[in-house]
């Protein structure tokens, strides 16, 4: 397992250097550098090629491309251009963990509506809660997530004022665990937003993976050893049931994490999406450069996670 | 010791058709005695065996009937007091043994869930007891077979296992539907050599479903055959070859290939099983049946005893 482990690592590196080339390469593809936005059109040429030869944006891109990912494989990303040229690994920094607990919330969330209710209808289909389920799993694939997020702050931040309408804490003077449930309080509404669609997805997942494995050979046997039926559910059914969901899960972790543009967007969160997005519009390419790189190895990270949680459960996966 | 009087299976299908898997069976099996039931595919057999156990899913039902073990009408017990009798006072082997066994716990666990669970031992008498089981059905290296994943176990080892669960509580009745189909043809014997040796030791009675009459040649003591969801005959197991009655029967002998038939002139019964829920009105055999008279078609005819041990269902047999 170790050592299957460390191969998967020593595989990310090929994988991460095609990623960093293509990053490196949309970035430089992309028309327009930093100044155009910023700068006055009327600028003196020649100002203007100082500041590029001082950027080095000037080199040629080999020579771009080898200087910027030897700094990043240093943690250095260079300098935020909007920013008051901070260094940008400290404004990730400050950020990536908020990112990071969020996407955790929205699985936790995802996972504990999903599962109880796809084992439900899996036992009873056909029945109401079922049709309610599945209803509810259309309604939340096809909301997007922003306009569900704009009537969560209406309605349960505002109206009924249940849920901070955003932001990470209340103040800088609450600490300890009063900051602890103040900083999940403020993930609520954002996890619940950016969990929606998956959890139709894993309702629908779990539903469907229930129903299979009940109609198994090895839970009639279950049954003809004399099993109750609740140690049939959760002990012969579930662990079966929940092997490709964890698979899924991995894959997702990646995809929360990078989903999260819109929704700390909408709540106002200061996460990596937040900063993504603003680098965007503000064509940071240091920032876009770096996050892109970072959503890419959540996403391998996730793929990994999942692969090692897959040969937990399921025996018959050992990689060695 | 089991005794199933008039027992009715049917199952309820969606366009209002009933499907009578099981209509009227009778039968009995003492203790120490091995009973065969054969019968082509859809006859009924599985079901019949299932419902013993009571093990029916939707949309199939007992209709009714009574099945009695050492005295107790089964169907008259909760789901909850049937699970302390599956497992313990009978036990079922399954014709799959591939997909029979739970892939993700090992062949210890789900031997030691069962006396856990019924013979109220702890972790460590379980294991110890497990281990002796394991031996006794002939693995050389129990000790490290208890902690190996059915997937580890080539198909005749992983019915040795499910036969190690299902006598772990010294069962009265062993059920084996087909036990030995999916397992190649030495395999066969040396697992059907394994029931009958465990039949001896522990004076089960059991109940054994084949379409194979070499197996029930060799095992059998008294042979029930089965077509169209009843018992058309039933005999001990030498009158049955010498002398069989019913033309069905007669059929299933002549495919049987022997020293005398070779090959080639092999008998077959034309045509197939008619499924469960388009019965003819008379006899069930008598589309297929080369003697059919008129009243074939009209009615069907009664099980009528020849003599104390042979009965026949058929009116070849009846006075008018
Ligand atoms: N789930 C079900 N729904 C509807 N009908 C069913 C169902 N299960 C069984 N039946 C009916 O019951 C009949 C008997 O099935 P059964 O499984 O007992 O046959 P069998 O004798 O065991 O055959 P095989 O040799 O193939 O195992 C089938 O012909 C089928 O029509
Ligand atoms: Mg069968």
């Amino acid at each position: 397992m170790y050592k299957y482990i460390i191969r998967r690592l020593l595989i990310f590196i090929p994988m991460l250097f095609a990623l960093s080339v293509i990053v490196f390469g949309l970035a430089k593809a992309a028309p327009g550098d930093p100044f155009s936005t910023m700068l006055d059109p009327t600028i003196d040429p020649e100002v203007y090629e100082d500041r590029r030869d001082e950027l080095g944006l000037n080199d040629s891109i080999p020579v771009q491309y080898a200087r910027w990912i030897g700094n990043a494989v240093q943690g250095d990303f260079g300098e935020s251009i909007v920013y008051n040229s901070r260094p940008v690994m400290d404004l990730i920094s400050a950020r990536f963990w908020n990112t990071v607990y969020l996407g955790l919330v929205a699985l936790f969330f995802t996972l504990i509506v999903a599962i109880p209710i796809g084992v439900y209808s899996a036992r009873n289909p056909y029945s109401i809660l079922d049709y309610f389920g599945t209803g509810f799993g259309f309604v939340g694939l096809a909301i997007p997530n922003f306009f569900f997020g704009l009537l969560a702050i209406y309605f349960l931040a505002i109206k009924l004022g249940w849920f901070p309408p955003q932001g990470t804490v209340s103040g800088s003077d609450v600490s300890g665990m009063k900051e602890f449930f103040d900083r999940i309080h403020h993930m609520i509404l954002p996890g619940i937003t950016l969990g929606l669609a998956s959890t139709a997805t894993y309702m629908r997942y779990m539903r469907s993976e229930v129903i299979d494995v009940l109609g198994s050979d090895y839970i009639r046997t279950a049954k003809a050893k004399g099993m109750t039926d609740r140690v049939v559910l959760y002990k012969h059914t579930l662990r079966n049931a929940l092997i490709p969901i964890i698979t899924l899960m991995g894959f997702e972790f990646g995809v929360l994490v990078g989903g999260a543009v819109i929704t700390e967007r909408i709540f106002n969160y200061p996460g990596l999406g937040t900063l993504f997005l603003d680098a965007v519009i503000n064509r940071d390419y240091p920032i876009v450069m770096a996050l892109t790189l970072i959503f890419g190895v959540f996403i391998l990270v996730g793929n990994l996670l999942a692969d090692i949680f897959y040969s937990v459960v399921d025996p018959r996966i050992r990689y060695d | 010791m089991l005794e199933v009087k008039d027992l009715k299976t049917y199952f309820y299908l969606d366009d209002d058709q009933v499907a009578k898997a099981v209509d009227d069976v009778d039968l009995t099996v003492k203790a120490g005695e091995t009973v065969a039931i054969v019968g082509e595919s859809g006859s009924g057999k599985s079901i019949t065996s299932l419902s013993i156990m009571q093990l029916i899913n939707k949309p199939g039902k007992i209709v009714d009937g009574e099945i009695s073990l050492l005295g107790r009408n089964l169907l008259n017990l909760s789901n909850r007091e049937m699970t302390k009798i599956r497992g313990n006072d009978m036990a079922m082997i399954f014709q799959e043994p591939m997909t029979a066994l739970n892939p993700v716990y090992t062949i210890g666990n789900q031997i030691t869930e069962v006396l856990r669970k019924h013979k109220k031992m702890n972790r460590k008498q379980a294991k110890r007891r497990a281990i002796d089981l394991l031996k006794l059905v002939g693995f050389p290296r129990a000790e490290d077979t208890v902690d190996e994943y059915p997937h580890q176990l080539s198909g005749g080892m992983r019915q040795r296992a499910m036969i190690a669960i299902a006598i772990s509580c010294d069962p009265k009745l062993l059920i084996a539907d087909e036990p030995t189909t999916a397992l190649d043809v030495t395999i066969q014997a040396q697992i059907l050599d394994l029931m009958s040796d465990m039949k001896e030791k522990l004076e089960m009675g059991l109940l054994l479903i084949t379409h194979d009459l070499g197996v029930v040649a060799e095992y059998a003591d008294r042979v029930l055959v089965m077509y169209g969801g009843q018992i058309v005959e039933q005999s001990p197991k030498r009158n049955l070859f010498k002398d069989p009655k019913h033309p069905y029967t007669e059929g299933l002998l002549e495919s049987l290939p022997s020293v005398h038939n070779d090959l080639e002139r092999l008998g077959t019964i034309r045509g197939m099983v008619p499924p469960a829920h388009k019965f003819p009105t008379g006899c069930r055999f008598s589309s297929r049946c080369p003697h059919a008279m008129d009243k074939c078609f009209e009615s069907n005819p009664e099980l009528i005893d020849l003599d104390h041990e042979h009965a026949v269902r058929c009116y070849l047999y009846t006075e008018d």
